[in-house]
């Protein structure tokens, strides 16, 4: 006998993710999806991040690693809370786990959550969170050619930020390049050009983020 | 790598619907999985086959159906498969693309007895 399901195959963790979302709109806080593969700049992002709207925005953070706490360590040097979630092998962050981390957060005294995933450019975009924004980290070393090749991942972020712009000048990255590819999948993506080391374009991005940060607030209230 | 989950989540959703319909045992699960949900076939089959091991869908039949990545040209609204390494318009050539099909990962039909 035959039986016809017609189910997603991840909807108990999308079930999840709407829970974790109706937590977080309860709480008033925006949370950040931030992807990238190994290397591209996710911590230093965060990092970075805290360090310009730490004095003004309760941030928290979910850091996303396979295993060590060496990016919980550092964040939590920063002051804001944080929690450190270890996959045990597993290659992405799902919504139960992080339904797990927002258990060990202050909720009440975060208006903007950083989430890093595991750094990858496949698993990761397979699997809902309840985050409200997701950013895509890609940086100049991985070539202009990342879009093409890992679609799924960049078809669906709201921001691609390019990091490590300060390295242009030394390898052939062609910016028309990416650029062209990144908006001929996905129209809608922000594009930020930026360099966690020498600080450029992080305004642009700053700037994005209190943006949404202002939404969220006017649509809750 | 995610197969891993993939294959756990589908074996959950898979028991549950038996259960429901009552099902003595599973012989065959029918799935569809779009290209761009980059999971492999054989992986999810390996896992399949430790994980269902002492559960009714043990030695349950596995079969894939693929829906290849169908785009629509923002310009123009023509529809088109993609290759690799072309993602512009077949037709008009315009490179702004919307992904239409090709992100499935769904459970379609289980066979029971």
């Amino acid at each position: 006998m035959e039986i016809k399901v017609l189910k997603d195959i991840l909807s108990a963790n999308d079930k999840r993710a709407e829970e974790n979302r109706a937590l977080l709109n309860s709480h008033n806080i925006l949370a950040v999806n931030i992807m990238a593969s190994p290397g591209a700049g996710k911590t230093s992002l965060i990092l970075e991040t805290i360090n310009r709207l730490k004095m003004g925005i309760k941030i928290g953070v979910v850091e996303g690693d396979v295993s060590s706490s060496l990016d919980a360590e550092m964040v939590a040097k920063e002051g804001v809370p944080v929690v450190q979630i270890n996959t045990g092998g597993t290659c992405h962050l799902d919504a139960n786990m992080l339904s797990n981390a927002l258990c060990n957060l202050p909720l009440q005294d975060i208006d903007l959550l950083l989430v890093e995933n595991v750094g990858n450019l496949i698993c990761p975009a397979g699997f809902a969170l309840g985050t409200h924004r997701d950013v895509l980290v890609s940086s100049v070393p991985e070539g202009d050619d990342k879009p093409y090749k890992y679609p799924a991942m960049f078809s669906q972020s709201d921001v691609v930020v390019l990091n490590k712009m300060d390295l242009l000048p030394h390898l052939d990255f062609d910016r028309q390049a990416f650029f062209k590819a990144v908006k001929g999948i996905n129209g809608r993506a922000k594009i930020f050009e930026l360099s966690c080391k020498t600080a450029q374009g992080i305004q642009e991005w700053i700037s994005w983020l209190l943006a949404q940060l202002k939404h969220a607030l006017e649509i809750s209230t | 790598m995610h197969e891993l989950s993939i294959t756990k989540s589908m074996l959950d959703l898979v028991l549950d619907q038996a259960q429901k319909n009552g099902a003595k045992r599973v012989q065959g699960i029918n799935l569809v999985i779009g290209e761009m949900s980059a999971v492999v076939d054989d992986c999810v089959r390996f896992y399949f086959d430790f994980l269902s091991k002492g559960t009714i869908a043990e030695g349950a039949q596995l079969s894939f159906k693929a829906v290849p990545v169908t785009a629509r040209c923002q310009a123009c609204g023509e529809e088109f498969e993609l290759e690799e390494f072309n993602w512009v318009c077949s037709e008009c050539g315009g490179a702004r693309i919307d992904i239409v099909k090709g992100r499935e990962l769904y459970l379609e039909s289980i066979e029971v007895e």
